[in-house]
């Protein structure tokens, strides 16, 4: 694939994707005259794009629904759900016919070919072709001259003029007549005529071989309009036609012009003065009792020009319409470059390398107690953090993009099960790593489905209890201490805690003895083989089991948490990290070995006195938080010392305290995931290389909090326990 | 294919034409696909446009194409103005400064 397709296949699928979401906005706002102008650009720009790379199918597919557009932007036809989900289905089939054109579409080309045609075919229905063919048989009476009826194309005076040769060389510019000419009336349509320019090595560019046929509409008087010419009156030649001049006039402009009659037939029709019939017509009367072939072959050309006359005003709209939009947005665009993700991942590399050998200097100038290069080392450490901070920001993005891409999917969920769904999108302009953006599509359109299907009722069902028959579904995202929180909130019936319980049971995923608490019953829904789909409602999903969503963040080093609400509704919390390649750690040292704390996690650090040594608990001003002994957790070998510290943390508002042996100071960590056999390793995220050479393990925090709050809220939910 | 891309920074007036022409119908001549960079041209007038015309002309008799890929303000307004946007085919698009 050249270069040339490979950014048509990647700009058009910027504009589909702008045509989809106008499209959708159309929908709830049929008038809104701005959203339809924009639909009808980006179908043309697709059309422009394709014409351009010979991409013969999609141009061809695009023209006719760019046809059907421009008569929905000049209210021809009204804006209607068929129509809106008919368009809807020609975005997706133009997504098909540019993936084809790269060779990456997943359907056969028969198949495609098939869908093109039948799409075509529900086009038409709305396409000024469709209507023509209905249109009833001329009646010919051949003595009667016609007179043409007061139409809006008619009703305009028709200038055909011819510049003289000299014209330019006097310093006589015929833009400046046109330009003054739209000063006397309005230019409905202009043609410009360069035929009589003779072969290229005799055409003298300092000659004028132009000619206009213009279309005025003006309420000026023919002597107003003569006189816009009257400093090249004798250098032109000017017929000027009044408004609703018969065709014989017409016929006799053609005549007496310089240019093909049949071409200039084909201007006129296209400038509005004549009709294709009339112009197929004349053209007939005009030769003579021409033979019925001759007759056949006119009548065709005039078919044709049917269909000219209609491409054309959209093409100057849309040429006018982009002097002003397009060239803000290519402004805009002008400001952003396009970088393959590839160079950028391979940049935060060797900028984690480069944090890497920072900190080996670091540690080598404060053990040579050398000041002049312990301050040289320091501001290398500071602006390697700069170049950091500022690589890793190279590769975010805002999430709203992939926010807004469920539009669509509630829409056509929504037509699909028969609910009215509202969904509210906000905080779009939070950014987060790329690579993270792209994995996180998936698990969050399986959330968004599975809160469409089985979390909003019907509307009856909804008004019945007392609920707006229109359910709402929002999508949030913000930053919190160093990680990216996405909720997914609905207003829909809840979590069934009983239904999943009993299932649980039934599946063997819980004994039936258990005392579970809220929280962890909901958890379940997060079992594998307990399936969203065949639990708590009836409705069929077709989304992949909650299990799987988990897995994958769990693969970004993210969370997952429902809460839940009988009857209100409910929120699942998704918690990622901004990037998966360096932190800012905290480290800490037990048992000689050294761990890594997220520094966003840490709240403060305070000293454990040695009476406290045995307690899973410790009072922090007055606050009760449990405390995790790293000594204890990772069955580290040695004694305990004296004094310890703990580290207290903080995550998706819990808090808890972390109890190490000493405190070793901050740094930043590159982070290197562990291999596949530490998969299952509870508490720990990743490893980094310090310094020094050594290895230094990434403690996962929010699984450390877990693991001591679950065993907190068993022993509250079994009060027996602890008395035992 | 034999691209030739050939950037303007001079006006397309009465006064250039003469020489322009040699210029232009030698790239014609010489490429398959002839992208003209028009974005640096200040000022364009009907002699320009008729010589753009020309060009066009004659690359496509030859079976060739001439593509304008990017265009100035002036070159764009004119060429919307005598309504030769579809004529020339290329997609106006304003160039960044």
């Amino acid at each position: 694939m050249d270069e040339l397709k490979q950014v048509f296949v990647q700009e058009s699928g910027e504009q589909l994707d702008a045509l989809e979401a106008l499209l959708l906005e159309l929908e709830n706002r049929p008038d809104d005259e701005t959203t339809l102008n924009g639909i009808f650009r980006a179908a043309h720009t697709i059309k422009g794009a394709a014409g351009m790379v010979e991409a013969a199918a999609v141009e061809a597919f695009a023209h006719v629904v760019e046809n059907v557009l421009d008569r929905l932007r000049n209210h021809e036809i009204e804006v209607t759900t068929e129509l809106a989900a008919l368009m809807l289905a020609c975005t997706d089939q133009l997504r098909v016919l540019v993936a084809a054109e790269a060779g990456a579409a997943d359907k056969a080309e028969a198949q495609i070919a098939e869908d093109s045609a039948r799409l075509l075919e529900r086009l038409n229905a709305y396409g000024p072709a469709g209507q023509h063919t209905a249109g009833s048989p001329r009646i010919v009476e051949p003595d009667v001259q016609r007179i043409p009826s007061p139409q809006a194309g008619h009703n305009c005076w028709h200038l055909s003029v011819r510049f003289g040769p000299d014209v330019l060389r006097q310093g006589m510019d015929p833009e400046n007549f046109l330009r003054f000419l739209e000063t006397v009336g309005n230019i409905r349509h202009l043609e410009t005529l360069a035929d009589t320019m003779p072969a290229a090595d005799v055409m003298d560019p300092e000659l004028c071989y132009l000619g206009f046929e213009i279309a005025l509409e003006s309420a000026a008087d023919k002597q107003t309009i003569e006189d816009v010419f009257a400093f090249v009156r004798d250098e032109c030649r000017l017929a000027i036609l009044p408004p609703n001049s018969k065709v014989g006039d017409y016929l006799e402009l053609i005549e007496s012009l310089p240019e093909d009659s049949l071409r200039l037939g084909e201007i006129l029709v296209r400038v509005g003065a004549l009709t294709a019939d009339e112009l197929a017509e004349g053209l007939r009367t005009q030769s003579g009792p021409a033979s019925g072939e001759a007759a056949q072959e006119a009548k065709q050309i005039g078919e044709i020009l049917v269909a000219q006359q209609v491409v054309q005003p959209e093409l100057v709209a849309a040429a006018v319409a982009k002097q002003t939009q397009v060239s803000e947005k290519k402004a805009h665009d002008a400001k952003l470059i396009r970088v393959p993700a590839d160079k950028l991942d391979h940049l935060i590399n060797l900028v984690g390398e480069l944090v890497i050998a920072g900190a080996a200097t670091s540690l080598l100038s404060h053990s040579r107690r050398d000041g002049e290069l312990i301050e040289s080392a320091s501001l290398l450490t500071r602006l390697v953090e700069e170049i950091r901070d500022a690589s890793l920001q190279l590769r975010t993005v805002q999430i709203g993009e992939t926010f807004n891409r469920f539009q669509r999917l509630v829409r056509d969920a929504c037509k699909d099960l028969g609910k009215d769904v509202e969904l509210l999108i906000s905080g779009g302009e939070t950014e987060l790593d790329k690579s993270i953006v792209e994995k996180i599509g998936d698990p969050l359109m399986h959330l968004v489905r599975n809160s469409l299907d089985h979390g909003i009722e019907a509307p009856a069902v909804r008004e019945a209890a007392g609920k707006n028959p229109r359910g709402s579904l929002s999508l949030n995202a913000f930053h919190d201490a160093g990680n990216i929180v996405i909720e997914v909130t609905d207003d829909g019936a809840g979590l069934n805690r009983d239904k999943i319980l009993a299932k649980a049971i039934e599946r063997g995923l819980v004994d039936a003895e258990a005392h579970l608490s809220d929280r962890e019953v909901y958890d379940l829904i997060f079992a594998p083989g307990l399936s969203t789909a065949e639990q708590v409602t009836n409705l069929s999903g077709r989304g992949v089991g909650m299990d799987v969503v988990r897995r994958n963040l769990q693969a970004l080093r993210g969370t997952i948490n429902v809460d839940s609400q009988p009857g209100r509704g409910t929120r699942l919390t998704l918690r990622l990290p901004l990037t998966l390649a360096i932190i800012d750690g905290f480290l800490v040292v037990s048992a000689n070995r050294s761990y890594v704390i997220p520094l966003d996690a840490v709240v403060e650090c305070i000293e454990r006195p040695v009476s406290e040594h045995d307690r899973n608990y410790f009072n922090l001003r007055g606050q009760v938080l449990p405390a995790v002994c790293l000594r204890e957790s990772f069955n580290l070998p040695g004694e305990r010392p004296t004094r310890e510290s703990v580290v207290v943390v903080q995550y998706a508002g819990q808090r808890a305290g972390i109890v190490v042996d000493r405190l070793a100071g901050e740094l930043q960590a590159v982070i290197k995931p562990l291999g596949a056999i530490f998969r299952h390793l509870q508490g720990i995220g990743g490893s980094t290389i310090l310094g020094s050479g050594e290895v230094a393990l990434i403690l996962d925090i929010s699984a450390l909090i877990k693991i001591s709050g679950q065993a907190e809220q068993r022993l509250l939910a079994r009060p027996e326990q602890r008395s035992a | 294919m034999n691209v030739i891309r050939k950037a303007f920074h001079e006006d397309l007036t009465i006064y250039r034409v003469a020489e322009l022409k040699p210029a232009l119908l030698d790239a014609v001549a010489e490429g398959e696909r002839i992208e003209l960079d028009l974005s640096g041209v200040e000022r364009m007038d009907s002699a320009g446009c008729q010589l753009l015309m020309l060009a066009k002309r004659e690359a496509s008799a030859a079976g060739k194409t001439l593509a304008i890929v990017a265009h100035s303000p002036a070159v764009q307004s004119l060429i919307e103005f005598y309504n030769l946007a579809a004529w020339f085919g290329d997609p106006l698009v304003v160039a960044a400064q």
